[in-house]
């Protein structure tokens, strides 16, 4: 499995959303279809899995973003790879997410 | 023999019980189902009150500031410990703080001031570096990261596998071939700093464990000092192998307090849930469902504690750790799995903890000596040393 998230961005729109499953896993959003904005996981408290999160974000943040998916049965710790190499790899968090997830992250040199 | 508790030992266990059921269980309402931690001011609240009951800090060596606790009640404590979702691989969230690796006891004066108070304060997280890709059950002959000696220090080469907290840690111990001729006797244990030059932790290694992840390691020509040689040079071997007879015990104990959890939510489910006009605890399919628990939860229970009396009074428990090893994990996968089948559909559900224990617990036949090799260990021991 690749250490790095790196599937096409998909526009976040409701046609999109609807063809989503309802599994853990996690994505990653951008404004722009480059540049990672946020890393988000989807545990067992959502109630819809990805569909019903990725529809969350197109109705609080609207049309004009962009994600890209994993569906994953462990979203925990996959997150926190994904956010330990988001950090190896520009030196900080992606914008959108809270100073808190950074809290007790650890460290990765990734390849 | 007699395993019937003290009156010291019954009130800890009590202490301890009510502290998991009150104020653990509660916290995990709120939790992610796969947390491996609690929130920063959860966690001091409740290590201050394990400090109050003089429980902090449960595997440091009373000479080092711990409270005193012999193994029998050390294992006693690690059944109630275990016994909420996150128990197996984060037992109370390490409220109860950690001695961190007890080989650091044996460092010389230096390196315990470097290495070991600061971890025992809490200041410094460490690692526990052992298992390679070539393997992990037989590090005399799997270990091949290479270390040679270049003056005042020694360049490390190599890799690591299945490695918890090397991403978070400050320092840990990294066990390396000094001299490829020698085979066991040409491993010895260093103390690598994470913040040395060639030190790599590569990728998280994703498993069936929700708690403590493990992560995979490259050294590339990583100079470590020669001050930081843990014991003596090619005397490695010693000190792997005295932590893993050492961790059996505690981890068999672990599993039987998920597995006792695991019963009782099992009896009080049955004594609830009703099928075709009657209760499930009516049905003798169930019913001997249930037996087949407590039979087992009792065998690993005694097994484990004979070894840990043992342990206690000194004598060589290498093959009864084994043996309480081999019948903790797998009496207790039993267990859950059969508990999870009482609770039909809400059993593999993330509302209730089965599905986690059922993950992790499957781990537990694997690490710390695969099942196969602690059965060896044991034929070892009925055979004699011709089977080596």
């Amino acid at each position: 499995m690749a250490v790095r998230l790196d599937k096409p961005w998909r526009r976040l729109d409701a046609e999109a959303v609807a063809a989503l499953s309802g599994q853990l896993g996690v994505y990653q959003l951008s404004d722009n279809g480059a540049a990672v904005r946020a890393i988000v996981r989807v545990d067992a408290r959502s109630l819809f899995g990805l569909r019903g999160e990725l529809g969350r974000e197109l109705a609080e943040r609207g049309e004009g973003l962009f994600f890209r998916l994993e569906v994953n049965h462990q979203p925990r710790t996959r997150w926190l790879e994904l956010m330990m190499v988001h950090r190896a790899d520009h030196g900080c968090l992606p914008d959108w997410n809270p100073p808190e997830d950074g809290v007790g992250l650890g460290r990765l040199s990734p390849a | 023999m007699d395993l019937s508790l003290t009156d010291e030992q019954k009130l800890i266990v009590d202490q301890v019980r009510r502290f998991v059921r009150e104020e653990i269980v509660p916290l995990e309402d709120g939790l992610d189902p796969d947390a491996d931690s609690l929130p920063p001011e959860d966690h001091e609240r409740l290590a201050g009150r394990v400090a109050e009951m003089g429980l902090y800090g449960l595997d440091i060596p009373p000479e080092f500031g711990g409270p005193d606790v012999d193994i029998v009640t050390r294992t006693l404590l690690a059944i109630e410990m275990s016994q909420h979702r996150a128990g197996l691989y984060a037992p109370c969230y390490n409220v109860f703080g950690g001695a961190g690796l007890a080989q650091m006891f044996e460092a010389n004066d230096d390196q315990k001031q470097r290495f070991l108070f600061p971890m025992l304060r809490g200041e410094k997280k460490t690692f526990f570096g052992l298992t390679e890709p070539s393997g992990g059950s037989d590090p005399a002959r799997a270990i091949q990261t290479r270390a040679v000696r270049d003056g005042d220090d020694w360049v490390v080469n190599g890799a690591k596998m299945f490695i918890s907290g090397a991403d978070r840690a400050d320092f840990g111990l990294v066990f390396a071939r000094t001299d490829p001729t020698k085979g066991r006797a040409g491993v010895t244990c260093f103390i690598v700093e994470t913040d040395t030059p060639g030190f790599h932790v590569r990728r998280i290694v994703h498993t069936l464990r929700a708690a403590r992840y493990a992560t995979e390691l490259q050294f590339e020509d990583m100079r470590v000092p020669h001050a930081n040689v843990l014991g003596e040079v090619n005397g490695g071997f010693a000190i792997a192998n005295d932590r893993v007879s050492r961790q059996r015990i505690p981890y068999a104990a672990t599993c039987i307090g998920v597995a006792v959890k695991a019963q009782e939510l099992a009896v009080e489910y049955a004594g609830i849930r009703e099928t075709f006009g009657d209760k499930l605890a009516h049905r003798q399919g169930i019913q001997w469902m249930v037996v087949e628990n407590e039979i087992d939860i009792r065998q690993a229970l005694w097994i484990t504690l004979a070894a840990a009396d043992k342990a206690r009074r000194g004598e060589p428990f290498r093959t009864d750790s084994a043996l309480a090893k081999i019948v903790a994990t797998e009496a207790s996968g039993r267990v859950v799995d059969r508990a999870m089948q009482i609770h039909g559909g809400y059993g593999v559900t993330k509302d209730l903890p089965f599905e986690r224990w059922y993950r992790e617990m499957r781990i537990r036949r694997i690490g710390e000596g695969p099942n196969e090799v602690q059965r060896h260990i044991v034929a070892r021991d009925l055979f004699g040393s011709s089977l080596r």
